[in-house]
């Protein structure tokens, strides 16, 4: 039946025009699917100009908060991101990459690796205040850090670590295993291997699973809510052992007051942090550039 | 900084090939370093400024979040004099905030709600000896659509048949046989909010008794918008998003009273006016600027309160807290 119908030029042609029409109707979707987060973000963008950008200047930047919106200022959550997000990063990277490089290179596939695995998955579903509890009483209260920068960002650390962990394994599995051996036959170490062969291939892989991993530290409002990071501080953090708010948790503040210049305010410290997002995210596409030629 | 800059500079100027990628990871770590280090510098040199003035030292408020503007407010003014007194406030809600003052972690709670029997029992268990003071009124506000031209008023004792659980209540013309046979849309506070805790207590006579199907939100702004957005709804928030909304929105009479500055602060808009609270932990007044800061509180509370939309006290009643103060010191 089939292949009578392959010779009959009439049908041949009607099967051909069909298959097109259904890949036309595939591609279309395809480019609605894509326009529509598109559009979205550029709908949330607009909004929060309309809203905020009014708002933005640089007493706006240099300022601390204050019950007169027009007086407000984001200095404090400011500062409180950026050295929040830098310790995060210190912490949570080596550990991060470490952990992925031993669970990939180094452990046999026995049941312990196995067992750490799917704990690792696990813990990447965990609803973040349940992150934020457990710097509470580990950090917070058990160490006694009291509730510092230090203890948010290891908070934060422990919240990121095993989006990292994944993110890393994959882009060492990606790296075809030609390499470790061409390594290995040239009398390399297992450590030399890793090193030289493999994390460099592997890196710009990586860079965009940390730079995930930050976004989200960067983000994130209620572990901290729960380690007791406040809504109301008006200097700037001198040390990793202060107190510290961070642009979400003022951001959060400011949208529940009644008052409709508190929400124009949230709005301008939204577009803030977007920038500073996409600051963070061009550091890391210039990176992995870089990367990228040296590999070449 | 200037030992920072030089291996930046170094870095920067090494000549070796193929190392560019550390080179600009390292560079880029040192530049947040340098602006942080920069900051902190900037942060010291102030403090030594004012090294001469006297009151110095970390103040820690935590608590409700309804409160907490009202501090923030106090906590502004009183740092403009104080510089060298900084004042932190968390919003981990009533509750949460009476978890770490039983410790003894915090210095003031921020409360929506006066203290319960088992937290007065965990600050004894802890030998955390505690005064209660009272800065002002927040309204419950019983809100509809501003097309609802039917209705203006209602009794306690029909909200108690709108809102107790299994209500019969699905249409308007249940609470009255001449109002609309339109379905009401409920929206309220949810579960977590001290709102809720408090409007259950006085209208059902009991604690988080309520029915469950209706809109629940912790974000009163988005109650608002629902209210404002459905002809047949009914909710209930905060006197002040009230305030701030009065052109979308219609208040109902409560008992045939009108909620309104006046009567939550002489009390006839009852019962839904609650008081807001401060705990203070009387260790903590041993410290020179935690007494400088309650005495400010109270003595500020009449402008301050209002500033941030509540309902501050009647004066005199600010002069009681006053000497409450004075009392335990």
């Amino acid at each position: 039946m089939e292949a009578r119908d392959l010779l009959d030029p009439e049908k041949l042609k009607l099967k051909v025009k069909r298959r097109r029409k259904i890949d036309k109707i595939f591609s279309l979707f395809a480019l609605f699917a894509s326009l529509l987060g598109l559009l979205l973000l550029f709908a949330f963008f607009i909004s929060l100009i309309v809203k905020g950008a009014s708002w933005l200047s640089l007493s706006f930047l240099l300022g601390t908060p204050s019950r007169f919106p027009e007086k407000a200022g984001i200095l404090p959550a400011l500062v409180g991101s950026f050295w929040l997000i830098i310790l995060t990063a210190i912490f949570s990277i080596p550990l991060g990459i470490g952990a992925a490089i031993f669970l990939e290179e180094y452990s046999k596939k026995n049941f312990i690796a196995r067992f750490i695995q799917i704990n690792i998955s696990n813990l990447a579903g965990v609803p973040s205040v349940v992150y934020g509890i457990l710097g509470l009483a580990v950090f917070v209260r058990f160490l006694a850090l009291g509730r510092s920068i230090i203890a948010g960002s290891l908070t934060m650390s422990l919240l990121v670590l095993p989006i990292i962990i994944i993110a890393t394994q994959e882009a060492l599995k990606m790296v075809p295993k030609t390499i470790r051996e061409a390594s290995f036959s040239l009398g390399a170490s297992q450590w030399q291997t890793v090193r030289y062969a493999v994390l460099p291939v592997a890196f710009p892989s990586i860079l965009t699973g940390i730079i995930l991993a930050l976004a989200r530290a960067i983000g994130e409002t209620a572990p901290l809510i729960a380690i007791g990071a406040l809504s109301y501080v008006a200097y700037v953090p001198r040390s990793p052992a202060d107190p510290f708010t961070v642009l979400p948790v003022q951001i959060y503040t400011w949208v529940s007051r009644p008052q409709k210049e508190f929400q124009d305010l949230a709005a301008a410290a939204i577009i803030v942090l977007l920038l500073l997002f996409i600051l963070l995210n061009a550091l890391v596409v210039f990176l992995r550039y870089q990367s990228r030629k040296r590999v070449r | 900084m200037e030992k920072q800059m030089m291996m930046l500079k170094r870095i920067l100027t090494k000549k070796k090939g193929g190392k560019s990628l550390k080179k600009a990871f390292i560079a880029t770590l040192l530049f947040f370093a340098v602006i942080l280090s920069g900051c902190a510098q900037e942060a010291k040199e102030t403090q030594k400024e004012q090294a001469e003035k006297k009151l110095s030292g970390e103040i820690k408020v935590d608590g409700s979040s309804t409160v907490a503007p009202i501090t923030e407010a106090v906590a502004e003014e009183f740092q403009k004099e104080n510089p060298d007194v900084r004042v932190t406030v968390g919003i981990s809600g009533t509750g949460g905030g009476f978890k770490k003052f039983v410790v003894g972690e915090t210095d003031i709670n921020d409360a929506s709600r006066p203290i319960k029997d088992e937290e007065k029992e965990a600050c004894k268990k802890n030998n955390i000896k505690y005064v209660e003071f009272k800065v002002g009124y927040d309204g419950l506000t019983v809100v509809v659509n501003k097309e609802n031209d039917w209705c203006k008023d209602l009794t306690v004792e029909e909200l108690r048949k709108i809102w107790e659980p299994n209500s019969k209540v699905k249409k308007w013309s249940d609470i009255r046989p001449e109002w609309p046979k339109e379905k009401i849309v409920l929206f309220g506070p949810d579960t977590d909010s001290g709102t809720f805790d408090y409007f259950t207590e006085v209208i059902m006579g009991e604690e988080g008794k309520s029915r469950a199907d209706y809109t629940a939100s912790t974000d009163d702004n988005i109650l608002v918008e629902g209210v404002a957005g459905e002809k047949y709804s009914l909710g209930y928030f905060g006197f002040a998003y009230y305030e701030q909304n009065k052109d979308k929105l219609k208040a109902v009479k409560v008992n045939g009273v009108n909620p309104s500055v006046e009567t939550i602060r002489n009390g006839s808009y009852s019962p839904l006016s609650r008081p807001l609270f401060i705990y203070l932990n009387q260790a903590s007044l041993k410290r020179k600027e935690v007494l400088a800061f309650v005495k400010f509180y109270l003595e500020n509370a009449p402008t301050l309160v209002a500033d941030v939309g509540y309902v501050p006290l009647p004066d005199e009643e600010y002069l009681d807290q006053l000497s409450k103060l004075k009392d335990v010191k």
